[in-house]
């Protein structure tokens, strides 16, 4: 233990994190491995070993090698050199596995005329098998479900006797729990690309990066790709696959399930690629069919007019637009169920307030309770099982925009998802596994409650400590919801990193963002020569948005604590929870990586990566 | 209409935006955001007879514009609302699905992007690539005016 732990301090300053890392003298080229120092694999599974050399001069030998041999043997492929646009030296073998679980250390050395470089991976590689086997998996990821976020939806939707909650949520009643840490290689502070990306490759990626580790070329495409559950599943096991958001269906959480971008915004990009057998869902449901339709279309936002939907029909699917055709798809057919040009719109103005300002046309869109449902009627027709990903997507797209009630209903509508697929599992076997997860945290915290029932209003109205006197949400019709999310007596929910915003306290019922995107214009002084120059630059910056000032109420003015181009409230580094039940949820408990929930996943399936029933699955996308 | 038109001397500090040709006649047609689509499905969205019927027409409509983020501009986005987001700089945002790309023929004077601006112009319908940005726009205006209100 302590001698891996002193290896691995040195290999951090040696070959470090993907950045180009290099040792000896100042001027030597510089090494990038890929995949990166303290990578996990599962034997068996696909990936693209890469070597980049940069900043060499005259280079001569690059010699890479793996425990002492040379890496081509090791990988059984050889490595392909190239020298790329950007003057870097790539050294490249795609779809290479590690068939033996164990240690392997890959060491590089380049000499150039500057001298020698020199750095070092090292990486473990496993495979192993649940003592009760699982035949499905069902990942819940709550997108950016903190702990905190948690709690609002438990408080509004259980309630408290004597400061005893009456039930707890569904997910925390599931068997194992354990808390996720969920940096990426880049930062610590991650994005819902490259955490989606650890849960359904076990490796780590970069901020905004899904299915691959980030190369040195602008390219967002020609990155070494790591296989994804759904091409791992579908190749090894011949299973169904099925991804159900409410955000758009090419978004970052989905679509890292599937595949393989250093940029998430290429959407209409991911919406065709998905149709490549090698990693096609059977089920795709949420919003973003823009992405889908062909630029002849209103509405679209694809750059061809190329008809993704017309592709998926020609495959024998259904096709469905709204809940009422969705319920009505056959459940011995794959289903693209897109139910939204964008994002779908969140549960408290789809369900419940229903204004046609703000569902626009869009007022039959499921909820994730029936999307659910007739994902498991679909999936559950494959005898090799299924993995479905299951996505309470607007929880972060509401605390982004600091509407946290607006997160809690939506938090509860995911609790109530879970609680279904619960009820299936145990009604069909209990041979599912179950896992409710974070992909990350928002800084959002309860610091009491809000009530201005003596008159004082804001932040003097915040009740602390004796003062924070217990919500009054009702829920009349007993259906988890409170009827009214203003009461008297609300929460007072606070952020630990926003954009300059006016605070009200009180429930927006029309969706209200707390800042507005603006441009300002600077004077940067350039030198050139000896002379100094002053330029015009554009940077873009926030400031509050008035419609957050509530009526009548004094306006009080939050200033920014992060950095002003961003008018959101941003993601945060803290830590998120994870909850567990079925077949190989014993693997989860204390303090995990979050690349650990793919290899939770593995062995509860205990799949054997090495072996394939469909090895021939295409990989374009017709 | 009823505030003055926008016509500053190249105000330095600020944006360089719009400030166009001369006052346009009394032709032009009041579109609305409201009125653009007729129905909204996920199938796409359906135009409605009254702007289908104004293709190349001059009209107005009333918007807010979006930050843009070079000095140099050729083109902007009219938005429904104010922009609470920065497509063109944070990867996890994205444009409304309603959005009007104003094409601009001079550098024009600084424009707020809180407060809403009118513009005039033709209007144009159909998919159309910048060729710079890449940026896809399904409905034009090339504009002839630009006002705060
Ligand atoms: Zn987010």
């Amino acid at each position: 233990m302590r001698k891996k732990w002193m290896k691995g301090m040195i290999l951090s300053m040696l070959a470090g994190s993907a950045v180009f890392a290099s040792v000896m003298t100042a001027d030597a080229a510089d090494i990038r491995i890929l995949p990166v120092d303290t990578a996990k694999f599962w034997s068996g599974v696909k990936f693209d070993f890469n070597v980049e050399v940069a900043n060499a001069k005259d280079l001569q030998n690059v010699d890479i090698t793996i425990n002492g041999k040379p890496a081509a043997d090791v990988l059984g492929k050889n490595l392909e050199q190239q020298v790329l646009d950007n003057g870097v030296v790539s050294y490249r073998a795609n779809d290479v596995t590690f068939k033996n679980t164990g240690d392997y250390l890959v060491s590089v050395t380049a000499n150039d005329a500057e001298g020698k470089s020199a750095a070092e991976a090292s990486y473990t590689v496993v495979q192993e098998k649940a003592a009760r086997p699982a035949k499905n998996v069902i990942l819940f990821v709550g997108d950016g479900m903190s702990l905190q976020a948690r709690e609002i939806a438990r408080i509004l939707s259980k309630g408290q006797t004597n400061g005893k909650y009456n039930d707890l949520l569904a997910m925390e009643k599931l068997d194992h729990n354990a808390i996720i840490t969920t940096s990426g290689y880049d930062s610590l502070v991650t994005d819902s690309a490259n955490s989606a990306s650890a849960y359904s490759t076990g490796h780590k990626s970069v901020v905004n990066a899904m299915g691959v580790y980030e190369n040195s070329t602008a390219d967002p495409l020609d990155d070494p790709k790591v296989e994804t559950i759904s091409e791992i599943l579908k190749r090894t096991r011949g299973m169904s696959i099925g991804i159900v958001t409410q955000a758009e269906t090419t978004d970052a959480t989905p679509a890292a399930m599937v595949g393989h971008t250093r940029r998430r915004a290429l959407q209409d990009y991911l919406a065709k690629d998905y149709l490549a057998d090698y990693h096609r869902p059977d089920v795709i449901m949420g919003g973003g069919s823009s992405r889908y339709l062909p630029n002849t279309v209103m509405g679209s936002k694809r750059k061809d007019n190329f008809d993704v939907i017309q592709a998926f029909k020609d495959k024998g699917y259904t096709f469905a637009t709204t809940d009422a055709e969705m319920k009505a798809a056959p459940a011995d057919k794959p289903l693209l169920g897109l139910f939204h040009t964008s994002t779908m719109n969140v549960y408290l103005d789809r369900e419940m307030l229903k204004n046609p300002k703000v569902l626009k046309g869009f007022d039959d869109q499921p909820n994730l309770i029936d999307m659910t449902k007739k994902t498991l009627d679909i999936l559950s027709q494959n005898k090799n099982g299924f993995f479905a990903m299951i996505e309470g997507a607007s929880i972060d797209k509401q605390l982004h925009v600091m509407d946290w009630q607006r997160a809690a209903y939506d938090t509860i509508e995911f609790d109530k998802a879970i609680e279904y697929a619960e009820q299936w599992n145990k009604e069909h076997g209990d041979n599912t596994l179950i896992i409710v997860v974070a992909d990350h945290a928002h800084g959002v915290s309860i610091s009491g409650t809000y009530h201005e029932r003596d008159g004082k209003k804001g932040t003097e109205a915040v009740r602390v400590y004796q003062n924070s006197i217990m919500p009054t949400f009702q829920d009349a019709d007993k259906d988890g919801f409170p009827d009214n999310p203003d009461p008297d007596v609300t929460l007072a929910v606070q952020y630990a990193n926003h954009p300059e915003y006016y605070e009200n306290y009180h429930f927006m019922p029309v969706p209200t963002p707390p800042a507005l995107s603006v441009t300002e214009t600077v004077e940067e002084a350039q030198n050139i020569g000896d002379k100094v120059e002053f330029h015009q630059v554009s940077k873009a910056s926030s400031k509050a948005n008035p419609a957050r000032i509530h009526p009548g109420d004094p306006a009080e003015l939050m200033p920014a604590n992060t950095p002003k181009d961003d008018p959101q409230e941003c993601h945060s580094a803290d830590d998120v929870l994870l909850n567990a039940g079925g077949p190989g949820s014993e693997y989860f408990h204390g303090v995990m990586d979050n690349t650990e929930v793919f290899f939770g996943i593995l062995r509860a399936l205990g799949v054997n990566a090495n072996h394939s029933v469909n090895p021939d699955l295409s990989k374009e996308a017709k | 209409m009823k505030a003055a038109r926008i016509r500053r001397a190249a105000c330095g500090a600020c944006l360089a935006l719009a400030a166009l040709a001369a006052p346009f006649a009394a032709s032009a047609e009041d579109l609305s955001f409201s009125e653009l689509y007729s129905d909204w499905t996920a199938a796409g969205l359906v135009l409605s007879e009254k702007t289908e019927s104004l293709e190349g027409s001059t009209v107005t409509m009333t918007g807010y514009m979006a930050p843009p983020l070079t000095p140099t501009i050729r083109f902007f986005v009219l938005t429904e609302v104010p922009m609470s987001v920065c497509p063109f700089c944070s990867s996890d945002a994205d444009w409304p699905d309603n959005i009007i790309v104003v094409k601009v023929s001079d550098p024009v004077t600084a424009l707020p992007y809180d407060s809403p601006i009118a513009v005039t112009g033709t209007l144009e319908i159909g998919s159309e690539i910048d060729a710079e940005t890449g940026f896809v726009s399904q409905l034009r205006i090339a504009a002839d005016s630009i006002e705060a209100l």
